[in-house]
């Protein structure tokens, strides 16, 4: 199995891990992900507003380029995921963004959509397989009590996305249950972190994450995953230090023992 | 004004109008007390031509697009992106950039997120 | 050539205002076979058909077109009109130039010219007609109610009042229904079961009423007066006629973990059961889910206890056949699942629980033996909140129905009032989006829950609930407040919405009665026919129909009975002569009429004709039995070679009309 790649900005500089131990275990899985060469920025944030065009370009460049290689796209940075399934979305129903989108281009065969665009867990789920990937684990984290913190982008809105319940998601706890951890189920896992306010409004930010913690904690949980570096700067960061926060990739190392061989 | 009432709802795509009053944006909103304006009054009040005020408005830069409302709502009326729109109506003007890059360096700390700051500049400028 | 009289209405200013009825009537006299043309004010009143029948009589006519409103107001008005006079009522055809014409238009120019030429049609039609008579079907004088909740129950009461036989067929291994799960009844709160039961006995014990229980409605045949259904008796794998009832048995089964669905799953019955004490009938009835004994063949605990003997577990499902002259649907409803609006964390924590769940915690019968405790851990909740329009409302798509589910604001009032009266110690919230209580004493009754028993009514709706350390964090809004309001409950309480019970789409494809998207039954007319299906001798009964309370139940299933009463009194039924016959000379025997027949009118025959050199050929052809064709014309549109013909629409009639509208 090889599929495209699409990293990101952050994952490159900040979000190293997720990145890091992304690649390795999919690697250990028998998963080629292949970055997808020269790409951009995917945009930051979903333009919500119909005449935003030009913010969503870099998107089908990236889009149009996987489709070129004929391979599914794979994201695995929430934002990044979020923006660049939206646009697939617009680009093959929206007639209006597709017509202008692709003026701007020019590319050699206009892009309408065509790439199917994956989340890294979407990867797990459907092609490794939940239960091949239990059989894959080497180190199972049999006893942990992990709360699952999907944030916003994943899943809202859900009929764009079509990633999972938008209020009672289940990926991640069949994730960590493969894993061979505990699942702790809480409220909060799909209430916004505090977002991008961090820089407008730090306290507010701060209340929003510790809000989120305080609930896992509440609810048994001993470690929270997830899969935004927004959100692990949140959480980490401005969250109060109550419970450790890590990339869910990290998880996946450690479980199939890639993390401690590459150590 | 007006028209540019007809632009927010158009650039939005969101018809006021299926709103049934019920609050659940509101109650689904967890930035609610950091805004002045709340999101079941972005839809009233663009309804009802009172675009102005909501220009004006702080809350408009403390809608975290978490998309709760959105979600949540039983008529899809859809207020973050009515929000994003009144937003865009400011922003957009000349000289109305919510953010700007000389304001960075002081916002950066070791581990804030690139992603962070893009989404800002995204949201925040035109 | 038919000599035909033209009569043009004016229906008051309804026609004539937007429609020349003088030009009208006028340029109708120079049509072939036109002998007699006017128009009047009134063609429908006395005066109006006294003059159609004087002409008829004058003219010898043999053909009447009449120019007025739809046929569906008033063409039986005409034909009978013009049968007294004489003329044969198919005779006679309505060129509806009001809804079809003066009502859609404001130029009278166009109107006219279009009344001119709907008329000019219906010549053309007249023309071709020919007289009919129709035939008659008997009457079996026995009717079907599907659904055995307090609406199937009062539509048999009924029926059975009239000296007339009636089956009840019921799913669930007893009657009742929903009603049997509920508490106390707005607005007078009376215990639903001290109201319920009697009329449960009553139907056990009155003779005219058959209860099948625990039995599916599996094929219908027939129709209107003639209806053959194929009933399914479930195996319950004790004898009906032997089981007294005791119990004993329920007791004694050592599987003691099925969720009890009479409770909605709060606590547990075992795997032989009898629903609840007041069942009827009451017998018990073996779940084959759980069984030991049916399932690994090891067990017999509940036939060594039976005295009666009543245990058979080589009972098979047995199926049925019985004839009836009308049917009733009523098939009732459900609250939607919460699996979609987990916002409300209703999958994550036992204390938030549906409106129909909370009836069973505040019910004597219920698992908490009617002292209202936390599923969780059994506690004395002191904060409730109440959340309305949890699904209703919504603009389609998967989650949620469109219509408001209209019981919702009394039973929550009512679960409020009643919450504050046993345990004054509580605080109770009730978000609502509107308060709708019409209805004799219902506004009062939400008044009272605000006024006397002190319940917070808040305008909002709730965005978010968390569980946390045993309370339930609640997010909401509070409109008129102008806040965003967090309230610690201990429970939460969800209005679901209600939507027709799963069993009712077959059944209407069974019936081929029509249903809405939301798959309640349609009514023939929705303010004048309410409790008739469009198919004749199919009726509407409950909330098979749409959202209704008790009090609007029980009059409609009444009215349905008193329109099931008025068909099984008659010997006979007129049939509707406009069937379908086959062409023998040109029918190929190629069954595409017969597929697409949806009253099973169409048989093959194989039959001798006459070929060349005295020689004989055998062919199979189509035959229409007109007593069971209901004149839809499926099959002479789907008929190759043409060889169906509707009477009354033949395909030359309606061509006739096409090419007068083109002239």
């Amino acid at each position: 199995m090889t599929y495209s790649y699409f990293p990101g900005c952050t994952l490159k500089t900040k979000g190293k891990d997720l990145d890091i131990w992304g690649r390795a275990s999919m690697e250990a899985l028998g998963v080629t992900l292949e970055e997808l060469p020269q790409w951009q920025c995917c945009g930051a944030v979903y333009p919500q507003a119909k005449d935003e065009i030009a913010a969503k370009l870099s998107s089908v460049r990236a889009l149009a380029s996987a489709r070129d290689l004929g391979q599914d796209l794979v994201t695995l940075c929430s934002a990044c995921h979020h923006v660049i399934k939206r646009v697939n979305r617009d680009m093959a129903q929206d007639e209006y963004i597709r017509t202008r989108a692709n003026n701007y281009l020019n590319l050699e065969t206009p892009y309408t959509g065509e790439t199917k665009v994956l989340h890294y867990l979407e990867v797990l789920r459907d092609a490794v397989g939940f239960d091949k990937l239990k059989e894959q684990v080497k180190k199972p984290l049999t006893g942990r009590k992990i709360g699952a913190y999907y944030g916003c982008l994943l899943l809202r809105p859900s009929k764009e996305l079509e990633f999972d319940d938008p209020e009672n998601p289940t990926i991640i706890e069949d994730f960590i249950r493969a894993l061979g951890a505990e699942p702790v189920v809480y409220a909060m896992r799909n209430e916004c972190c505090g977002g991008y306010t961090t820089l407008e409004n730090k306290p507010y930010a701060a209340r929003q994450a510790g809000k989120v913690l305080e609930n896992a904690a509440n609810c048994g949980a001993e470690e929270v995953i997830t899969a935004c570096p927004l959100c692990m700067y949140n959480l980490k960061e401005n969250g109060g230090g109550r419970l450790p926060v890590r990339y869910f990739t990290e998880l996946l190392a450690e479980a199939l023992g890639v993390k401690e061989a590459e150590a | 004004m007006s028209d540019m009432t007809e632009i927010v709802k158009r650039i939005s795509g969101v018809n006021p109008r299926k709103c049934m009053k019920c609050g659940k944006c509101s109650g689904a909103c967890p930035a609610y007390d950091e805004m002045d304006y709340h999101p079941h009054q972005f839809v009233d009040m663009v309804e009802n031509g009172r675009l102005e005020e909501l220009m004006n408005s702080r809350g408009i830069y403390m809608c975290l697009s978490c998309f709760a409302c959105l979600e949540r709502c039983p008529r899809s009326v859809e207020p973050s992106k009515l929000i994003e729109a009144v937003r865009l109506a400011v922003v957009r003007q000349q000289g109305k950039n919510h953010l700007n890059p000389e304001q960075i360096p002081e916002l950066l700390d070791e581990e804030l997120p690139q992603q962070a700051i893009t989404s800002a500049f995204r949201k925040y400028r035109k | 050539m038919q000599k035909i009289g033209v009569f043009v209405c004016w229906c008051g200013s309804n026609i004539a205002a937007t429609v020349d009825v003088q030009a009208v009537s006028d340029a109708l006299a120079k049509e072939p076979g036109v002998v007699f043309s006017t128009n009047y004010q009134y063609m429908c009143s006395q005066a109006g058909q006294d003059m159609i029948q004087e002409k008829i009589r004058e003219f010898g006519l043999t053909g009447v077109v009449v120019c007025s409103c739809s046929p569906r107001m008033h063409e039986t008005t005409f034909r009978k009109t013009c049968e007294k006079a004489g003329l044969n009522p198919y005779m006679v055809e309505i060129a509806n130039i009001r809804e079809q014409c003066s009502w859609i238009h404001k130029d009278k120019e166009t109107g006219t010219e279009k009344a001119i030429i709907l008329g000019r049609a219906a010549i053309a039609k007249v023309q071709l007609n020919a007289p009919l008579t129709a035939g008659q079907s008997p009457v079996v004088k026995r009717a079907l109610v599907i659904g055995g909740g307090i609406a199937g129950i009062q539509t048999a009461l009924d029926i059975a009042d009239a000296g007339f036989p009636v089956d009840i067929v019921e799913t669930k291994p007893t009657i009742g229904g929903k009603m049997t799960q509920i508490d106390k009844t707005f607005p007078t709160l009376d215990c639903a079961a001290c109201i319920l039961t009697p009329k449960m006995v009553d139907a056990a014990q009155n003779e005219n009423i058959n209860i099948l229980s625990y039995s599916e409605v599996e094929a219908v045949k027939g129709f209107v007066g003639n209806f053959s259904v194929t009933i399914r008796r479930k195996a319950r794998f004790v004898d009906e006629t032997k089981c007294t009832g005791c119990g004993l048995c329920t007791e004694k089964c050592p599987q003691k973990k099925v969720p009890n669905e009479f409770n909605l799953g709060l606590d547990n019955r075992r795997a032989i059961y009898i629903p609840f004490a007041q069942a009827v009938p009451k017998v018990a009835t073996i779940d084959p889910n759980y069984c030991t004994m049916l399932k690994t063949g090891k067990c017999g605990v509940c036939s060594k206890v039976c005295t009666a003997g009543a245990i058979d577990y080589q009972q098979k499902d047995e199926l049925i056949e019985r004839e009836y002259g009308a049917i009733v649907a009523a098939t009732g409803f459900n609250p939607i699942s919460m699996d979609k609006f987990d916002e409300f964390a209703y999958s994550q924590s036992p204390d938030v629980v549906t409106s129909l769940e909370f009836e069973r915690l505040m019910n004597a019968a219920g698992p908490t033996g009617g002292t209202l405790l936390r599923p969780s851990d059994g506690t004395h909740p002191h904060t409730l909140v109440f959340v309305q329009c949890v699904g209703s409302r919504c603009d389609g798509g998967e989650k949620g129905k469109p219509y408001c589910s209209k019981i919702c604001c009394m039973y929550t009032a009512k679960h409020a009032m009643l919450t504050r009266e046993k345990y004054p110690d509580t605080d109770v919230y009730v978000f609502y989006i509107d308060v709708r209580t019409p209805g004799k004493n219902f506004d009062e009754f939400y008044r009272r829950a605000v006024e006397e028993y002190g319940v917070h009514y808040i305008k909002g709706m709730v965005g978010k609930v968390v569980p946390e350390n045993g309370k339930l964090k609640v997010q909401a809004s509070d409109l008129l407040g102008g806040q965003q309001l967090h309230i610690d409950a201990d429970m939460v309480v969800l209005a679901a919405a209600i939507e027709p019970d799963k069993s009712a789409r077959p059944l209407a494809t069974m019936l081929t009665a029509s249903m809405d998207t939301n798959d309640f039954f349609t009514e023939a007319h929705p303010k004048l026919r309410p409790v008739e299906s469009p198919t004749a001798g199919v009726f509407l009964s409950g909330a098979c129909q749409g959202p209704k309370d008790i009090p609007e139940t029980v009059a409609q299933a009444g009215a349905a009975a008193s329109k099931v009463i008025g068909l099984l009194v008659k010997d006979h039924l007129t049939c509707n002569p406009c069937v379908a016959s086959s062409n023998e000379m040109m029918c190929n025997g190629c069954s595409a009429c017969e597929k697409v027949c949806p009253y099973g009118a169409i048989t093959y025959i194989d039959k001798d004709f006459r070929g060349p050199n005295r020689t004989t050929l055998r062919r199979r052809v189509a035959q229409v039995n007109p007593a069971v064709c209901q004149g839809c014309g499926a099959c002479t549109v789907a008929c190759p070679s043409g060889a169906m013909d509707l009477k009354g629409f033949s395909n030359a009639q309606i061509m006739a009309e096409v090419d007068a509208i083109c002239k």
